[in-house]
């Protein structure tokens, strides 16, 4: 593209965006409310699956082992209860070793003088892959000779990742909703514009234009408000976001939540906003001049 | 040039505009091209400029067969053309100079291009002096010179007038088609299309008569009467 015909369409576009100002900021206050509900669920699904993340590392599934099999013995049932599928690793806990741990919570540890630690079980520590999956491993290590009892956190462990698998499908579909919502308005604002100018757009095929040099304005034009839009969205995101997270985190609230810093998602946040403000704006304004280009 | 060798149009809903037309023009001439409302005028324009294919027969314009031409070659014949429209199909928002500096750029003429026709294009119209006024400023028959001097700038081979007197009153008319002679006159074929009996029979050209899809007469030094006889 030669430079002073690139320098025309980019004057053509801005110009047509001014000399249409409100339908301009009907289109970008479109796609900035498009994207900020985007984002905001997109957000929450990273979150959640951080949430998830985490407790992926911290839940632990334990397996109780028979009191009466020797201590011998019940080391060696590791290798069994590692071969279990989805089992990260394990680690063999001893009565002895569990009574300390638990003694060790408690400051006045004369409550435990006359409490040996024949009352407790040997148990294993097992750390899962997927926590989806929390409930078959329990099933597949129960059922190994010498362990009686299998424990995991699975209520907690299920409602997260069902909130996951939510959250994650309504991003899904909402992003997807939103994205043609956009489309059509960013569509219908270029061609407004183009049915306001199509005399223009026939003289210009008349005389000789090539079908590019009439479409680039009109997607010079949606280009610049779907990046505009993209990039007020992002600022009203950080807003929004960081608002919200220093509510539900801060002063020690609801101490069980952490939310990721705004730092942490905003390279990946804008450039998913850049990317669908710009198809938005250049798809948009090819649908709107397609019809007059066919003359 | 221009060629058309048993033409025939037929519209989507049947009706039959063009019944096997066949005329030459070749370069430098100039013609009117006169028939009543509905006698397949406008169909002629709209095959020349290729706005509309015909049904079956040859359509050669400046080199260019408008029978078998891909769709992509369509600029490239359009740039040897110059059209111009009864309604002068201006843009209100350019002012003179910007309305004829607009059909340069269309064409990806260059800024230093533009600065050195649009002028002398103007002048030859007798439009320099208006070149910063508005089309909602000018007289029916400044505004058709602006559209001359439009069709003029991109050097055409061919100039296609359609209806050119059309909102002019007849003082204006007869200025414009002496513009058009001029043009004529510089090497530009030209074709008017007209129903102006007066200013016809008084330029004493070519004209070509149609009527129901047929050519009734096509002669030199030619009369509106003549076709009107038939």
């Amino acid at each position: 593209m030669k430079s002073n015909r690139a320098a025309y369409y980019i004057k053509e576009g801005i110009t047509s965006i001014l000399t249409h100002g409100l339908m301009s900021f009907v289109s970008v206050c479109t796609i900035v409310a498009c994207l900020l509900i985007m984002g905001s669920f997109t957000l929450l699904a990273v979150n959640v699956g951080a949430i998830i993340g985490q407790f992926e590392n911290e839940n632990v599934v334990l397996a109780y082992v028979d009191e009466n099999m020797p201590d011998e013995q019940a080391r060696q049932l590791e290798t069994q209860v590692r071969a279990v599928p989805n089992v990260e690793s394990a680690v063999f806990i001893s009565r002895e070793d569990a009574l300390e741990s638990f003694i060790g919570k408690f400051e006045d540890k004369t409550l435990f003088e006359n409490i040996g630690a024949d009352v407790l079980r040997h148990r294993f520590v097992v750390y899962v892959r997927d926590i989806e999956l929390t409930a078959a491993t329990q099933n597949a290590i129960s059922s190994i000779q010498g362990i009686v009892l299998v424990n995991s956190n699975l209520a907690v462990t299920r409602g997260l990742v069902t909130m996951r698998n939510i959250v994650t499908g309504v991003s899904a579909v909402l992003a997807v909703v939103l994205f043609i919502i956009s489309l059509f308005i960013m569509s219908n604002t270029i061609r407004l514009v183009t049915f306001e100018r199509r005399e223009e757009i026939a003289i210009m095929k008349m005389v000789g234009a090539t079908n590019s040099f009439i479409r680039w304005p009109f997607v010079i034009e949606g280009f610049i408000l779907g990046l505009t839009g993209a990039l007020v969205a992002f600022i009203a995101q950080w807003l929004v976001y960081t608002m919200i997270t220093d509510r539900l985190t801060g002063g020690g609230r609801v101490s069980f939540i952490t939310a990721l810093p705004f730092q942490s998602v905003s390279v990946p946040l804008i450039a998913a906003f850049a990317a669908i403000g710009f198809a938005v704006g250049v798809i948009g304004s090819l649908m709107a001049i397609r019809k007059y280009l066919k003359v | 040039m221009v060629r058309l060798k048993d033409v025939f149009k037929e519209y989507a809903n049947e009706t039959r505009a063009l019944k096997g037309i066949s005329f030459t023009l070749n370069d430098g001439e100039f013609a009117f091209l006169v028939g009543p409302s509905g006698s397949g005028k406008t169909t002629i324009i709209s095959l020349l400029t290729g706005e509309i294919a015909p049904t079956d027969g040859e359509v050669l314009v400046n080199g260019f067969n408008l029978s078998s031409m891909r769709m992509s070659k369509m600029p490239h014949l359009r740039r040897t053309l110059g059209v111009i429209f009864q309604d002068f199909r201006l843009i209100d928002k350019k002012n003179v100079y910007e309305n004829v500096a607009f059909a340069m750029r269309a064409v990806g003429a260059g800024n230093r291009d533009i600065k050195k026709r649009v002028p002398y294009v103007l002048e030859l119209v007798g439009l320099d002096r208006k070149a910063k006024s508005y089309p909602q400023e000018l007289s029916g028959g400044e505004q058709q010179r602006v559209a001359v001097a439009r069709a003029l700038v991109n050097n055409p081979r061919l100039i296609i007038a359609d209806e050119p007197t059309g909102n002019l009153d007849p003082p204006r008319s007869l200025e414009m088609l002496t513009l058009l002679q001029k043009i004529n006159e510089l090497g530009t074929t030209v074709l008017v299309v007209t129903h102006e009996k007066t200013l016809v029979d008084r330029l004493s050209q070519r004209v070509i008569a149609i009527d129901g899809g047929r050519i009734i007469s096509d002669g030199m030094d030619g009369y509106y009467d003549y076709y009107e006889e038939q």
